[in-house]
């Protein structure tokens, strides 16, 4: 089933980088966001798939908003001997790290099954530690809490760079 | 931006309060169940941008320009690290990130001591960030266009 899905989504990404269309592209791209909320769901994980089904759906339509806003023109682009040959060895490449992909990750345990000590001593104790229910938020301002203070302040500093690269006139005097 | 047809308009109206009222609830009940500052926060703003996309950018009162929400967001930050600082203060041992209010019962919805309050910060901070952006997109583009 995650299989199918990965599948489904390199594919999508394929498809967005060589659509003729910008929108069909975008439409591509969308694929592989909503093929990653599902891949969070089958892996049980329903907090990043609510991040990331609502981030991709914002995305999206501002993208979309972007796109039928452009002159969208095609690019009378020829495949070259050269393209073809990468694209070949691309999908060779493909094939043989989802082989040994597989063969490698086999002899692991099973996602989820076999717990290390270092999250035992979180998932253990942790509803008693820090007194949330959800252990994922108990982790995330409890014990990495230094970790989320760096999140929000990459944040910041990331509306602060688009405020001061969009102002493309300078702020008025008053 | 202009705003679009009176079906989009009116759909928008009676929906984005819905998501907004969903919005204040993921992050209220961040230490319960799925969700909490981060998720909540983008739906919060996802309901202002419909707000904004629907009915174009005159409805939304754009004449404090980028201003507000840059306000809203630096002092959502601020109030994160003055809670957080003020674990140092409180007690014999201070620590940054202490969490010294009393923990209550596992599953109520006042419990865990500062993860809810951390979560309705982040919450603010992680909403105003997408609404600055999205407005910086809209508001200097029409600079432009002028």
């Amino acid at each position: 089933m995650l299989l199918v899905i990965l599948v489904l989504m390199i594919g999508g990404a394929i498809f967005s980088l060589e659509a003729r269309d910008l929108l069909s592209a975008v439409v591509a791209y969308g694929i592989v966001g909503f093929g990653l909320v599902i891949c969070f769901l089958i892996l049980q994980a329903p907090d990043l798939a609510l991040v990331q089904i609502v981030v991709e759906t914002i995305t999206l339509i501002i993208m979309v908003a972007v796109i039928l806003n452009s002159t969208r023109k095609e690019l009378g682009v020829k495949w070259a001997s050269k393209t073809v040959a990468y694209i070949v060895g691309s999908f060779v490449f493909l094939i043989l790290f989802m082989y040994f992909f597989e063969k490698v990750t086999s002899v692991l345990s099973v996602f989820g099954e076999h717990l290390l000590r270092m999250s035992e001593a979180y998932i253990e104790p942790g509803a008693k530690d820090t007194g949330s229910a959800n252990l994922v938020t108990g982790v995330i301002f409890d014990y990495r809490g230094y970790d989320t203070l760096g999140e929000a302040t990459v944040l910041f500093t990331a509306v602060m760079g688009v405020l001061t690269v969009m102002r493309l006139k300078g702020r008025k005097e008053e | 931006m202009k705003g679009m047809t009176i079906i989009v308009k009116k759909v928008s109206e009676i929906l984005c309060g819905v998501i907004f009222l969903y919005g204040i609830y993921i992050v209220l009940h961040g230490h319960l169940t799925p969700g909490g500052g981060f998720a909540g926060g983008v739906i919060i703003a996802g309901a202002f941008i419909l707000l904004i996309i629907a009915n174009g950018s005159e409805k939304v009162s754009l004449k404090r320009k980028e201003t507000g929400t840059s306000f809203t967001e630096s002092g959502a930050i601020l109030a994160f690290l003055a809670v957080a600082a003020s674990g140092m203060v409180v007690g014999t041992v201070g620590l940054f990130f202490k969490n010294y209010l009393p923990k209550g019962h596992i599953g109520r919805l006042l419990s865990a001591g500062f993860i809810p309050v951390y979560n309705i910060v982040v919450g603010i901070e992680v909403s105003a960030a997408l609404i600055t952006v999205f407005l910086a997109f809209v508001i200097f583009r029409e600079e432009v266009l002028k």
